[in-house]
C-alpha cells in the first residue's frame, strides 16, 4: 500500500470545511432565494389586486356603456374605444418622433461618432432619459403646445394630444437610441470589414450590412418604446387635457385621454369617488388591460433581444 | 489591457481611410455625406430639446429663484402663490428616497446574488428571470394600483390608520416595489461582469460560496451595483403617477414639514413630482413661475443623482479596460 491512498474514513463531508461555515452558506442561500422569489410574489399581487375589481366591473357594467360617445366614468360612460384609440394616437405621434430621432442617434453613435465624441454624447442622452415625466408634461403644456403645435395648427386647443405625443416621443428617444445602439454594436466587425473589403462605401456598409444584421434588436427597441409610450401617464395627464373624461375623437390637435391618464385622473380622491358606483372598479379594469398589453409587448421584445444575442 | 490589436486599429483608421479614398477613385460620396448630416441632425435635435427644456424652465422660474429661493425651499404649502413653498414636498421626496434605499437596495442585491451566484440553470430560475424582466416593463401607474390595493386599503392599520392609509409609508413602499426590478437587473449585470477567475480562486482555497460572494464578488461589483441603485433612486424621486394613486395630497397640507419626524410617516404627505403636477393645474402667471421653480429644484436633485451615477460608471469602466 502506498502513502497516496486516501484513508477510507475520509468522506466528501470532510473536505467541505467547518460545519458552521457551511451552514451559514446554506442559510444565506435561503435568504437570497426568498429575495428572488419576491419578484413572483409581486407579480401575483399585481394580477391579484387587478383581477378582483376588474371582474366586478365587467360583470356588473351595462355592456352598452362600454360603447358610447366617450369616457366619462363619473357619468357611467365607459367607452373603451375612446381611451384605447387615445393611447394609440399618442403612441403613433410619439413613435413618429422617437423612431427617426432615436435610430438616427443610434446609427451615429454606433457607426460614425469618434470615440471622444461618443464619450460625451452618450451621457448627455442618458441625462435626457433621466428627466422625470412630470417635467416633460409641464414642458409639453407650456412650450410644445403653444410654440410648436399651435403655430403649425392654428385651430389646435391649448390642451392637445399632439403636444403630449411629441413629449412622450422625446421621453422615448434615449430608450430607442440605447437599445438600437447595443444591437448595432453587437454586429461583429468582421461583417463590416468584409463589406469594406468588397469596396463598399460606409453608407452602403451601414444600411446594407449593419442595419440588416441588427434588425432583430432594432425591432426590439421599437417594441419597447411603444410599450413605454403606452404606459406613460404624467405627460398625457398634464398636457392632453382629458382629466374630466373625453369624447371619442381622432383629432390629435384637440384634447383627449389615454388608458393611463384615465386611471390617474379618476384616482384623485379615490376615497370619495362621486357619481357612478363602478367608477372605482373601472380603474382596475383599465389597469388590467394596460398590464396585459404591455406584458405582451415586453414578451415579444424580449424574444427579439434574445435572437440578437443568439445570432452573434 | 487588451493584448490583441486588430489590424484595423493600426494607425487609427488612417489606413482604412486611404484605402477607401483609392477605391472610390476620387469621386465625392454625396449620398454618404448627406446620410451623415441626417444622422447628426437627429442627435442634434435630441440635444436641442434638452437645452430648450432647461432654458425654458429656468427662465420661467427665474422670478421665484432669484427673489425668494430660501423662502421657497423652507416654506410650507399655501393658498397664496407668493407664500407657497416646497418644504413639505422635499420632506416627502426625501422619505421616499429613504424607503427605496432601505427596502429595494438590500432586496434587489440579494435577488441578484441568488440569480447570478446561487441559482442553478433550470425552469424555476427562468421563471424568476422572466418575471423580473416583465415587472421592469409594467407601467408605473399599474404599480400605483398595486400600492392602492395593498398598502392603502389592505394594510391600512399599519400604514396609517388616521390618514386612511394614504401615508408616506404607503408611498415609499410602492416606489420601492416599482424600482426593485431595475435594481435587480443592474446589480445582476454587474455581478455577471465579475471575472470567474476571482470566484474560482476563492473556491480553490476552500471558501464557501457565501464567503466568496461577500469577500470578493460583491466588493468587485460594488461600483456597478451602486450606479444601478442611484439610477433607480433618481427614477423613484421623479415618478409621480403611482403617488397620485396612493393618495398624495393635493392642495393644502398642515403637517409633514419636519425631515426627521418618524411619526409623520403614517400621515398624509406630498412629494416633489405630485406637487409639480398639482401646481401645473393652477391658473395664473405666479403659479406658473412657482411650478417652473419647483421643476428646477427637482431637476437639480434628479439630474445630479444621474450625473453622479453615470460618471461613476464611466470611471470604473475605463479603469477595468
Amino acid at each position: 500500500m502506498s502513502d497516496l491512498t486516501i484513508p477510507p474514513q475520509l468522506t466528501v463531508a470532510d473536505l467541505r470545511g467547518d460545519r458552521r461555515r457551511v451552514r451559514k452558506d446554506a442559510g444565506v442561500r435561503y435568504v437570497v432565494l426568498a429575495a428572488a422569489t419576491m419578484s413572483i410574489v409581486i407579480s401575483v399581487l399585481i394580477i391579484g389586486s387587478l383581477v378582483g375589481e376588474a371582474w366586478t366591473f365587467i360583470s356588473q357594467v351595462d355592456p352598452a356603456a362600454l360603447w358610447t360617445d366617450g369616457w366619462f366614468p363619473r357619468r357611467g360612460m365607459y367607452d373603451l374605444r375612446t381611451i384605447i384609440v387615445g393611447s394609440l394616437l399618442v403612441t403613433i405621434v410619439a413613435m413618429a418622433v422617437a423612431l427617426p430621432v432615436g435610430l438616427g442617434s443610434a446609427v451615429y453613435l454606433a457607426e460614425y461618432a469618434p470615440r471622444r465624441v461618443r464619450k460625451v454624447l452618450k451621457p448627455v442622452l442618458e441625462i435626457l432619459a433621466g428627466i422625470p415625466s412630470v417635467v416633460l408634461g409641464v414642458f409639453a403644456l407650456r412650450f410644445i403646445s403653444p410654440e410648436i403645435v399651435q403655430s403649425i395648427f392654428s385651430d389646435a386647443t391649448q390642451f392637445n394630444m399632439l403636444a403630449a405625443g411629441i413629449a412622450v416621443g422625446v421621453l422615448s428617444v434615449p430608450l430607442v437610441a440605447s437599445v438600437s445602439e447595443d444591437a448595432m454594436r453587437s454586429v461583429p466587425d468582421s461583417l463590416r470589414e468584409a463589406s469594406y473589403g468588397m469596396g463598399a462605401r460606409k453608407i452602403t456598409t451601414v444600411t446594407k450590412v449593419v442595419i440588416p444584421g441588427a434588425v432583430s434588436g432594432l425591432v426590439a427597441a421599437f417594441i419597447i418604446a411603444i410599450s413605454r409610450a403606452i404606459g406613460e401617464t404624467m405627460v398625457v395627464l398634464i398636457a392632453a387635457g382629458g382629466t374630466g373624461g373625453s369624447l371619442f375623437t381622432l383629432d390629435v390637435t384637440g384634447p383627449g385621454t389615454t388608458m393611463t391618464a384615465a386611471i390617474a385622473s379618476q384616482a384623485t380622491g379615490t376615497d370619495q369617488v362621486v357619481g357612478e358606483a363602478l367608477t372605482f372598479q373601472s380603474l382596475f379594469f383599465v389597469a388590467l388591460l394596460l398590464f396585459m398589453i404591455t406584458l405582451l409587448l415586453n414578451v415579444v421584445a424580449n424574444r427579439f433581444v434574445r435572437r440578437v444575442q443568439e445570432r452573434y | 489591457m487588451s493584448v490583441m490589436t486588430r489590424p484595423a486599429d493600426v494607425g487609427g483608421g488612417a489606413a482604412r481611410d486611404a484605402v477607401e479614398r483609392r477605391l472610390k477613385g476620387g469621386k465625392r460620396d454625396v449620398a454618404g455625406a448627406l446620410f451623415r448630416v441626417v444622422l447628426l441632425a437627429a442627435i442634434a435635435l435630441a440635444l436641442l430639446f434638452l437645452v430648450v427644456l432647461v432654458y425654458d424652465v429656468v427662465t420661467d422660474g427665474w422670478s421665484v429663484l432669484s427673489t425668494r429661493l430660501g423662502d421657497f425651499l423652507t416654506s410650507n404649502l399655501a393658498s397664496q402663490p407668493e407664500e407657497a413653498g416646497i418644504k413639505q414636498a422635499l420632506v416627502g421626496t426625501f422619505w421616499i428616497g429613504v424607503f427605496v434605499v432601505v427596502v429595494s437596495f438590500p432586496l434587489g442585491v440579494a435577488a441578484a446574488v441568488y440569480l447570478e451566484e446561487y441559482a442553478e440553470k433550470g425552469r424555476f430560475t427562468n421563471i424568476i428571470d422572466l418575471t423580473i424582466r416583465n415587472l421592469a416593463g409594467v407601467p408605473s401607474v399599474v404599480y400605483g394600483i398595486l400600492g392602492l390595493t395593498i398598502f392603502v386599503n389592505a394594510l391600512r392599520p399599519l400604514t396609517g390608520p388616521d390618514s386612511g392609509g394614504r401615508s408616506l409609508i404607503s408611498a415609499g413602499l410602492t416606489m420601492a416595489i416599482l424600482v426593485l426590478p431595475i435594481v435587480i437587473i443592474t446589480a445582476a449585470e454587474s455581478l455577471r461582469a465579475v471575472p470567474s477567475g476571482l470566484r474560482e480562486a476563492g473556491f480553490g482555497v476552500g471558501a464557501t460560496r457565501w464567503e466568496v460572494v461577500k469577500g470578493h464578488v460583491i466588493p468587485y461589483a460594488a461600483p456597478g451595483i451602486l450606479t444601478g441603485t442611484v439610477l433607480a433612486l433618481a427614477r423613484a424621486l421623479g415618478e409621480a403617477a403611482p403617488l397620485i394613486l396612493v393618495g398624495a395630497t393635493t392642495g393644502y397640507l398642515t403637517s409633514g414639514d419636519e425631515f426627521f419626524d418618524l411619526s409623520a410617516l403614517q400621515e398624509r404627505y406630498v412629494a416633489m413630482p405630485t406637487l409639480i403636477n398639482d401646481w401645473a393645474g393652477q391658473p395664473g402667471a405666479e403659479w406658473q413661475a412657482n411650478t417652473a421653480a419647483a421643476i428646477v429644484v427637482l431637476l437639480v436633485v434628479v439630474l445630479a443623482a444621474n450625473a453622479v451615477a453615470i460618471l461613476m460608471r464611466n470611471r470604473f469602466e475605463s479603469r477595468r479596460m
